[in-house]
């Protein structure tokens, strides 16, 4: 799994980081990213909650 | 097809969706309303449409198009005027809700905190010297998030008489020139402090943007003006009947408040359930501005859309025994908030204070209760926020 986040798509809902936080975290200017070390998201299952979560989209998962 | 529903209706349970949008929740996913003014509108029902259309950006929030649908006499004058981030599309939008979240993120959220329990003991100290009895909303329900937004903001509180009554007038009044004349009272307020805080600098998120924004040119002095008073507004009437229809809920069913006693852990997760049970801001609007097909219909280009939350949050497709309030499930993904471009800036903000006040309230006066038969307590009408107009309370 690798999760991907649009900064340009992304709201700052901070519904991914309230999900899942052991995977997302918000930036100072309010925009979701990944945190290091998490892109596979740490086997989480929460994480595809918090994609779905996500008012805008902004988050997608590769399964590959 | 069943006869058209007339919206909005008033509750005739304060939690529960009015029984006449019963044929709405039977036709849906979509369904025809009628406004007061005799248009037909069309009613989202289903989760998973109303999801759907919610991020969809063919629906516009711009209450400039003449084709937005207005849902109460008294806005069909003041629709017309702009309004900053709720009544505006992308770019716009995201260019003006760029510059806020900042400062609702998660961290900030959780760094106000301490300041949101201090402000909530404060309250309750004061009901329980003055009292038994309290009335929760003018002691407790409407000062904490008045609290919290004029500190979060650097708006003085000793104004909040001031705001809080034209907040009221503005959503509330009888007729558009009061409400009118509300919105240009606080326009008015606002754009002296801002002056003000321009000459003299103090601490909160208007004092930011006029640091960072106002005095580098991106930001005008009339669209921080219309800035302040969205957050405002929407920052203390929105979670001023989250809890006082929260308490109100949560003493109607004592045995969730017994599992919420039993399980500190299980607060956010209440929280959750009461966003979704009690959906207070139960008719989101949009005008459609191309054909968008959906469910199996063709909402045509300038149809007017609206979103009954009470009723989109307890399809049973999504959620079982939907008409139950139940802290043991997830209810998650409602959208008491909204969702998509719109969904709510201050939504974590009102989730902390939400936490807050229910669990300090219902600790510190475990023995609380109606002072008065329930079915005596004035709720408000169909057309505004749902919440209580009052909610007297004894221990």
């Amino acid at each position: 799994m690798r999760i991907t986040i649009d900064q340009d798509v992304c709201i700052g809902s901070g519904q991914c980081a309230l999900t899942a936080p052991s995977v997302f975290t918000q930036d100072d200017d309010g925009f979701s990213e990944v945190l290091p070390g998490s892109e596979d998201g740490g086997g989480d299952p929460m994480v595809r909650e918090a994609v779905r979560a996500c008012p805008v989209g902004a988050l997608s998962i590769d399964d590959e | 097809m069943t006869e058209a529903v007339s919206f909005p209706q008033d509750r005739t349970c304060p939690y529960h969706p009015p029984t006449s949008y019963r044929p709405l929740r039977e036709a849906g996913p979509l369904a025809q309303v009628t406004f007061y003014d005799g248009r037909s509108v069309w009613a989202v029902t289903g989760h998973a449409e109303a999801r759907e259309l919610l991020a969809d950006q063919r629906l516009s929030s711009d209450r400039r198009n003449p084709a937005f649908p207005i849902p109460v006499a008294r806005f069909a004058s003041v629709q017309r005027t702009k309004t900053p981030l709720i009544g505006v599309d992308d770019p716009e939008h995201n260019t003006q809700r760029r510059m806020l979240i900042p400062s609702f993120t998660l961290k900030r959220i959780a760094a106000m905190r301490p300041e949101i329990q201090r402000i909530v003991d404060d309250l309750i100290d004061g009901m329980l010297e003055q009292g038994p009895p309290a009335e929760l909303v003018s002691a407790f329900a409407l000062p904490v998030p008045s609290m919290v937004i004029c500190s979060l903001l650097g708006v003085p509180y000793s104004d909040h008489e001031f705001f809080e009554e034209q907040s009221r007038r503005a959503l509330r009044s009888e007729t558009a020139e009061e409400s009118e004349d509300a919105r240009v009272q606080l326009e008015d307020y606002l754009g002296e402090l801002i002056a003000q805080k321009e000459k003299n600098p103090g601490e909160g998120l208007l004092d930011e943007l006029i640091e960072d924004r106002l005095r580098a040119g991106s930001l005008k002095h009339d669209e921080l003006v219309g800035l302040a008073l969205i957050l405002l507004v929407a920052g203390h009437e929105t979670t001023a009947n989250m809890i006082s229809l929260g308490t109100f809920a949560l003493l109607e069913h004592p045995e969730q408040l017994a599992k919420l006693r039993a399980d500190e852990n299980l607060m956010p997760a209440a929280v959750e359930e009461l966003l979704r049970f009690l959906s207070i801001a139960d008719g989101m609007l949009r005008v459609a501005t191309e054909d968008i097909e959906i469910g199996g219909r063709i909402i045509r280009a300038d149809d007017g859309v609206v979103f009954p939350t009470s009723v989109i949050n307890r399809d049973d497709s999504a959620y079982a025994s939907p008409d139950e309030l139940d802290f043991s499930r997830s209810a998650r993904h409602h959208v008491a908030f909204g969702y998509g471009i719109h969904q709510c800036l201050g939504q974590n903000l009102a989730r902390a204070e939400m936490e807050i006040a229910l669990r300090s309230l219902f600790t510190r006066i475990p023995d609380l209760r109606l002072a008065v038969p329930a079915a005596e307590i004035p709720f408000k009408p169909g057309d505004t926020l749902q919440g209580m107009i009052e909610l007297p309370l004894s221990w």
